[in-house]
């Protein structure tokens, strides 16, 4: 089946099945030469060295893999890098502007919004994904709109709190 | 986990003629169902045909019939927050709102949330015996751990419960499953759409291995003033129901002229009992009809150890939620205690 599908030319991959995969993270386009299988995670930490992006799970149970693509908040590790090809991607790294921390990043810190750590870049992608949705008003709005990033410290009073600060000086 | 070739798409036609070339193949669109599978080396596709670039199948449009058609691949959230749907359907929202988390809702897709399997813990367990993933090995979950598990329409073979919450939704509406295949197209009713487990727990649905799910049709009824979408689970966001129900009712003189009612988390496929809604119609919406039609829904109800406490469970939510149902503007998705 694959080498009737390779004499059709059908896929577009060298011999090793690898194919090149344009992404533009944080406002650098890398062309990655990844196999199919690659999550968008992987992609991330292993490929363009970036370990900003937590694994936690790699389920999509934990929300630690959190990226914006094309704006809008994902689980990195439920993609394929491939799918994603032509796409934007923030990470964790990319939020900061001129060394200056995004007004997350400083709530975070002074909210005490993390222990371990761990949790805190998927927190913080999702946050931004979520106050751009514009969906939650309240906080126990928030506080379900954020139930997709889960804290093992049990920071999540902490980073609520955070997010609403952000979100009531952003308004 | 095993590797496999991929290949994109752009029309309908090329992915009917993509897929029908290797029974192994499999459309990806979210992927969120999908990878998972993979990952625990459950779904062993041999290629992935991406259907993502398929624009046809992206769209929300307002039907000639005044109906409403919802591409298979509008992301769950698009589709919630919809404008027509939000005000036009607004259970269907409250239920996608109901399931999973914000980011997996921004990839998941229409047509993926249909076709999602269970959340089975011995159908996960790779080691154990399961008639859904090996035919014929056998139900650990009849005598085992089956708290998640089915209490209605249940067969020897698999008591294992469909999980979405949108599918819910859509059966209390009387959705319609628009399927194109090698030999053209064809309309699901959406209670035809899954299956029970009868002698056949492997498949889940009625769509071939060939057909793409191409859209969804919701018909041209307004249920937009009286519903509520109730989904009771172990924590209050996040997590499969252990019960859940939609309900879409129409008054006329404070009766009941048309109403609905759809369980989940309670079947191996959305649950309707058409008997106890047309016994419903023409009554007063009230507790003691609520509970009448509530007993006569799992009247033949079994329970198998664990999850005996989702019978008396599902009385009292579908009573709760067609009472909700008669306030809809006291309900807020998921933010609140109770959902
Ligand atoms: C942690 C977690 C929690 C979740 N919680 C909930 C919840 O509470 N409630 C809920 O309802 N859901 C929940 N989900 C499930 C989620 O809703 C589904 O994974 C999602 O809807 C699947 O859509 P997808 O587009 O990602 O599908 P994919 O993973 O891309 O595909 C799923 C299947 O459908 C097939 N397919 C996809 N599109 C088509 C098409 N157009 N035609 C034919 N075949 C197609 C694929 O081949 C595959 O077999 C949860 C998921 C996760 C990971
Ligand atoms: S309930 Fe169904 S899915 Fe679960 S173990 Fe039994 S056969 Fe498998
Ligand atoms: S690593 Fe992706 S959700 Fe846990
Ligand atoms: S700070 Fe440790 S997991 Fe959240």
């Amino acid at each position: 089946m694959e080498k009737e599908n390779q004499n059709n030319q059908i896929h577009h991959y060298d011999e090793s099945n690898t194919s090149v995969v344009n992404l533009t993270i944080n406002g650098n386009l890398k062309q990655l030469k990844v196999q199919p299988w690659v999550s968008l995670l992987d992609a991330i930490r292993d490929h363009s060295n970036l370990t900003g992006t937590k694994k936690g799970c790699d389920h999509g149970q934990c929300g630690a893999c959190t990226v914006l693509c094309d704006g809008k908040r994902i689980l990195s590790c439920l993609s394929l890098a491939v799918m994603k090809d032509g796409s934007e991607i923030t990470t964790i790294e990319g939020i900061a502007t001129d060394g200056d921390l995004h007004p997350l990043q400083t709530a975070f810190i002074e909210h005490d919004a993390f222990q371990c750590g761990y949790c805190t870049p998927g927190q913080i992608c999702s946050a931004i994904g979520m106050l751009q949705e514009g969906k939650a008003h309240t906080r126990e709005e928030v506080k379900e709109q954020m139930s997709g990033n889960l804290c093992r410290c049990g920071a999540n009073t902490n980073i609520i709190d955070a997010i609403m600060e952000v979100k009531e000086k952003t308004l | 986990m095993n590797n496999f070739t991929y290949k994109k798409v752009e029309t309908i036609n090329e992915a009917v003629q993509e897929i029908s070339k290797n029974k192994k193949a499999n459309f990806i669109a979210g992927g969120t169902n999908l990878i998972d599978l993979w990952k625990y080396d459950l779904a062993h596709p041999e290629s992935l045909i991406d259907i993502n670039s398929v624009s046809t199948m992206k769209q929300i449009k307002v039907l000639e019939s005044g109906g409403l058609s919802l591409g298979a691949l509008v992301t769950n959230s698009d589709t919630a927050y919809d404008a027509i749907v939000s005000t036009k359907y607004p259970l269907l929202s409250r239920a996608i709102l109901a399931g999973a988390s914000a980011q997996i809702r921004n990839s998941a897709t229409n047509g993926g949330n249909l076709l999602q399997r269970t959340r089975c813990y011995y159908f996960y367990d790779k080691t154990s015996p399961c008639n859904k993933r090996n035919p014929g090995s056998g139900c650990p979950a009849k005598n085992g751990l089956n708290r998640m598990h089915a209490i209605l329409g249940t067969s020897e073979n698999c008591i294992a419960v469909f999980p979405s919450d949108m599918c819910i939704a859509l059966a209390a509406l009387d959705a319609t499953v628009n399927v194109s295949g090698p030999n053209g197209d064809r309309k699901i009713a959406f209670t035809d759409f899954h299956r029970l487990a009868g002698n056949s727990p492997e498949k889940d649905n009625n769509l071939e291995h060939d057909e793409i799910i191409t859209g969804l049709t919701l018909p041209n009824e307004d249920f937009s003033q009286y519903y509520s979408y109730l989904k009771l689970r172990d924590r209050n966001s996040y997590a499969f129901a252990l019960v859940s129900v939609a309900t879409a009712m129409r008054l006329e003189h404070n009766k009941i002229e048309t109403i609905r009612i759809a369980l989940g988390g309670v079947a191996h496929k959305p649950w309707r009992d058409f008997e106890a809604e047309q016994f419903l119609e023409g009554k007063e919406p009230n507790r003691k009809n609520f509970t009448e039609a509530a007993k006569m829904i799992i009247k033949t109800a079994k329970g198998y150890g664990d999850n005996d406490f989702k019978i008396e469970l599902s009385v009292k939510a579908i009573v709760r939620n067609c009472m909700m149902a008669l306030h809809p503007e006291t309900q807020r998705p998921g933010a609140q205690p109770s959902l």
